[in-house]
């Protein structure tokens, strides 16, 4: 496994798995906070207080993913356009859950028509369960394999996209984010809200550990290999089952930030599992006709990857550093059931009313 | 087969223009307005006059209800490289990735994540701080559509490179990013972004003094859209020219399609007004309307030079790339060329007017004036769609000038039943959505900004939210 920082390729590789952590950690949540915003908010107020826990934080924790995509471009163009020109309807489904999510977020609050407030919330809801779930579904894929030809293009359909072992993938993102954003929103609000929250991530934490073991299982039984890389990536897997776990005991001891900070770290764990037992595929073929998609036959050449590497030290930990400034500015905790034309606020970090 | 993958080219051609056009519209309005609501908000932070207050959260509030649809459009367009343009990707992904990827991690971060410290951080952060946020906001931005342009100026005129194995490889991102084609166009876009910006604060201002609803306000804000509306309008154009002399050089066929100049002359006229079925009898004018020696100046500063028509350079990419048609659409072109010049001059005109108005002492009072700034609010859009179409449908038949073309470039892996299906729900949702933001930014104009605070009351914030 050390090898993997010996080449450039590995390099890069572990940058991609990175940025994917940090997109999945951050907006992982915010999937789960709109998914739940109409079940854990029960009125208007609520529901303000529910989405106004992502409101200033969604646009940024969004971005990861367009870096992510755009170092993928930059230094495996191969696996880019296999990747993104193989999953054609689904990435297309995700882009328009997401256009439909981000704008939802603003436009909600601009009048105040019950019709209007419900017809975004549900674009909220399902533009963000969508994703959820076609995410899982994606990297499901790529590590059990799909269709690819002897030019490395995706040869499949788009049912080939949609096998059981892919599904399961879909659900387990659905229920780990549904779980997360809960244990999120239980960190950031109070009241009712943060009660109702607690309760659904209480509920919540069965099928979602349960779905990601079952993901796992299925992934070494799948293999059939049992090298280094295989157990490394096993055990991975066992310590995100058993920080979820853990987040349950410490949401019913009321450790909001211990538990948020668990699942979290379970995203994570479940993220380098995924890459760690990937490597050194990216993208993997189920036919005979063509060979896996690896870092070496499909990376940039040496000059970019070397080049893109110092750009990429030297700006990651700058963003990393203002966009956790963010989240300390927006510490306080939020509650649905502030005096009418109150603002929402609460916690230490409390503005003097207006 | 052939005939099959031929569409799924061409409808992948539509889907990406259609994209990118609508995604433009919000862009430059981003920009331009990015760096007129930190101006104002400057101006409130140095000042303390309360008027520039509420000029920045009414400007702000139509600013995010844009930046909304320009944020989720935008992800959009990183996707079609690989979804659709597969092929592309992989022969210049080397070399075009790169600023990709730096536009995400040094622009878009800066720009998204302080744009929701920005909204909801006034009460928060101190005023200093707050208004940092905004700065951060406009430079992400900026930098951003620098970055962007420096992967596109590469399409029309690749350099830092060389083909190995069959793709683009880098060999100096620095060529790539601090070449003349990128430059001109910077400046060009960005001058066009301020046009843009100012022109929507003009006419949204005239919609106001109209109505004579806070008129001291409103005219503070047009007489300061007016004066850089003038400064944007002779920028764009000046760019615009140089550009022109550039691209003459570094893409000749460009050129000459947008000039409609068939066969070379010397000295060459310059084409005011052509009408004729440019693509079928080209030699044939039925109506042409020149004037002598100016396509000669125009195009080095020499009344009686040379210019090369697109014969001369059919044949002569004939020469070096094979047989084929190297000419792109020439009625697009010309027209766009003519559209765009046309607006950009009017836009200095109207400017330069509105100015004399306000020496005279008669903008408030000039119906007529404001009347026409509200709908001439529809032009920059026009002239910025103008000037994207005579750049890139000027550049084919090629994606990258000289290296691959865009019936080459297109993904093997996607069917045409697919394209034509997310062609189709592209088109419905960003109809949607075009209508809902245009009717939710009338009902914030129309509602104008909030009332000044009170006797004895707290000075207000830059308060935003949603």
């Amino acid at each position: 496994m050390g090898g993997v920082f010996l080449s450039l390729q590995g390099f890069w590789f572990v940058v991609i798995g990175v940025l994917w952590a940090g997109y999945l950690v951050l907006e992982g949540f915010d999937f789960g906070v709109g998914m739940l915003m109409r079940l854990i908010g029960r009125d208007d107020a609520e529901r303000k207080a529910v989405i106004g826990t992502i409101e200033p934080v969604w646009d940024g924790n969004e971005v990861w993913l367009i870096v992510a995509g755009g170092a993928t471009f930059a230094a495996f163009p191969d696996w880019y356009a296999t990747l993104f020109s193989g999953y054609y309807i689904v990435f297309f489904l995700i882009l328009i859950a997401l256009i439909f999510r981000g704008v939802a977020i603003e436009y909600r609050a601009k009048r105040s028509e019950q019709r209007w407030r419900s017809a975004w919330e549900l674009a909220i809801v399902l533009g963000s369960a969508v994703p959820a779930f076609l995410w899982g579904l994606t990297f499901a894929n790529i590590i059990h394999g799909v269709p690819l030809d002897s030019h490395g293009e995706f040869s499949g359909g788009l049912l080939d996209l949609f096998g059981g072992y892919a599904i399961l993938g879909g659900f387990a993102s659905l229920a780990l984010f549904a779980f997360h954003g809960a244990a999120f929103l239980a960190l950031r609000t109070t009241g009712e809200v943060r009660r109702r929250a607690k309760a659904f991530a209480i509920r919540l934490v069965v099928p979602a550990a349960a779905l990601v073991l079952a993901i796992f299982v299925w992934s070494a039984a799948d293999s059939g290999r049992t090298d280094g890389k295989w157990i490394a990536a096993a055990g991975l897997a066992t310590v995100a089952a058993v920080l979820l776990t853990l987040s349950l005991g410490l949401i019913v001891r009321d450790r909001d930030g211990a538990a948020f900070a668990a699942t979290a770290l379970a995203i994570c764990s479940s993220v380098a599992a995924f890459f760690v037992g990937l490597y050194p595929n990216v993208l993997v073929s189920s036919g005979k006709a063509g060979s896996s998609l690896t870092v070496f036959s499909t990376s940039s050449s040496h000059h970019t990857l070397a080049l893109m590497a110092i750009v990429a030290l030297i700006f990651t930990p700058i963003v990393l550093v203002y966009q956790a400034w963010t989240y300390w500015v927006f510490r306080a905790r939020l509650r649905g059931d502030s005096l009418p034309g109150e603002k929402l606020l609460g916690g230490s970090g409390s503005r003097p009313t207006s | 087969m052939n005939a099959l993958a031929v569409t799924t080219a061409e409808l992948s051609r539509w889907q990406f223009a259609i994209t990118i056009i609508y995604h433009f519209l919000f862009v430059p309005v981003t920009i331009g307005m990015g760096l007129f609501v930190a101006g104002l908000q400057t101006a409130w932070y140095r000042t303390g006059q309360e008027r520039y207050q509420r000029l920045t959260v009414f400007f702000g509030k139509i600013l995010l209800i844009n930046i909304a649809l320009g944020v989720v459009t935008g992800i959009v367009q990183e996707f079609q490289f690989g979804m659709n343009w597969a092929t592309y990707s992989r022969y210049v992904g080397d070399v075009f990735g790169a600023p990709l990827a730096i536009e995400g991690l040094v622009a878009f971060f800066l720009e998204s994540v302080f744009i929701g410290v920005w909204i909801f951080g006034a009460g928060r952060l101190s005023p200093r701080v707050h208004l940092a946020t905004i700065w951060a906001v406009a430079i992400g931005s900026i930098m951003s559509a620098y970055v962007i342009l420096a992967a596109n100026s590469w399409m029309q005129h690749p350099v830092g490179y060389r083909k190995v194995n069959g793709r683009a490889e880098m060999t100096s991102l620095w060529a790539i990013m601090t070449q003349g084609n990128l430059l001109e166009a910077f400046a060009h876009v960005m001058s066009a972004a301020v046009v843009t910006a100012a022109a929507l604060v003009l006419a949204v201002s005239a919609y106001h003094l109209l109505k004579k609803n806070e008129v001291e306000l409103f005219s503070h804000a047009a007489q300061i859209s007016l004066v850089v509306l003038l400064i944007g309008g002779i920028s764009v154009t000046t760019w615009g020219h140089f550009q022109g002399q550039l691209v003459s050089r570094e893409q000749p066929m460009k050129m000459a399609a947008a000039e409609a100049l068939f066969k070379t002359e010397k000295p060459a006229s310059l084409s005011l007004f052509a009408l004729q079925p440019f693509e079928k009898y080209p030699s044939k004018n039925t109506v042409n309307i020149t004037v002598p020696h100016v396509l000669s100046f125009l195009t080095d500063w020499n009344w009686n030079s040379q210019v090369r028509g697109i014969n001369y350079w059919q044949s002569d990419y004939q020469k070096e790339y094979g047989a084929g048609n190297y000419k792109p659409i020439i009625a697009v072109n010309y027209w766009s060329f003519r559209l765009m010049i046309a607006i950009g001059t009017l836009f200095v005109g109207w400017a330069s007017l509105g100015l004399w108005l306000v020496r005279r002492r008669k903008l408030e009072q000039s119906r007529r004036f404001l009347r026409l700034s509200i709908p001439l609010l529809a032009l920059p859009f026009l002239a910025n769609t103008f000037g994207w179409l005579l750049r890139e449908m000027g550049r084919q038949p090629w994606v990258v000038e000289g290296l691959l073309k865009t019936s080459d470039a297109f993904s093997h892996a996607v069917s045409v039943q697919a394209v034509a299906f997310t062609l189709a729900g592209f088109v419905l949702v960003y109809t949607l959505l075009a209508g809902v933001e245009a009717w939710l930014v009338v009902f914030v104009v129309k509602g104008g900004p909030a009332p000044p605070a009170g006797e004895g009351e707290q000075p207000k914030r830059i308060e935003l939210g949603y």
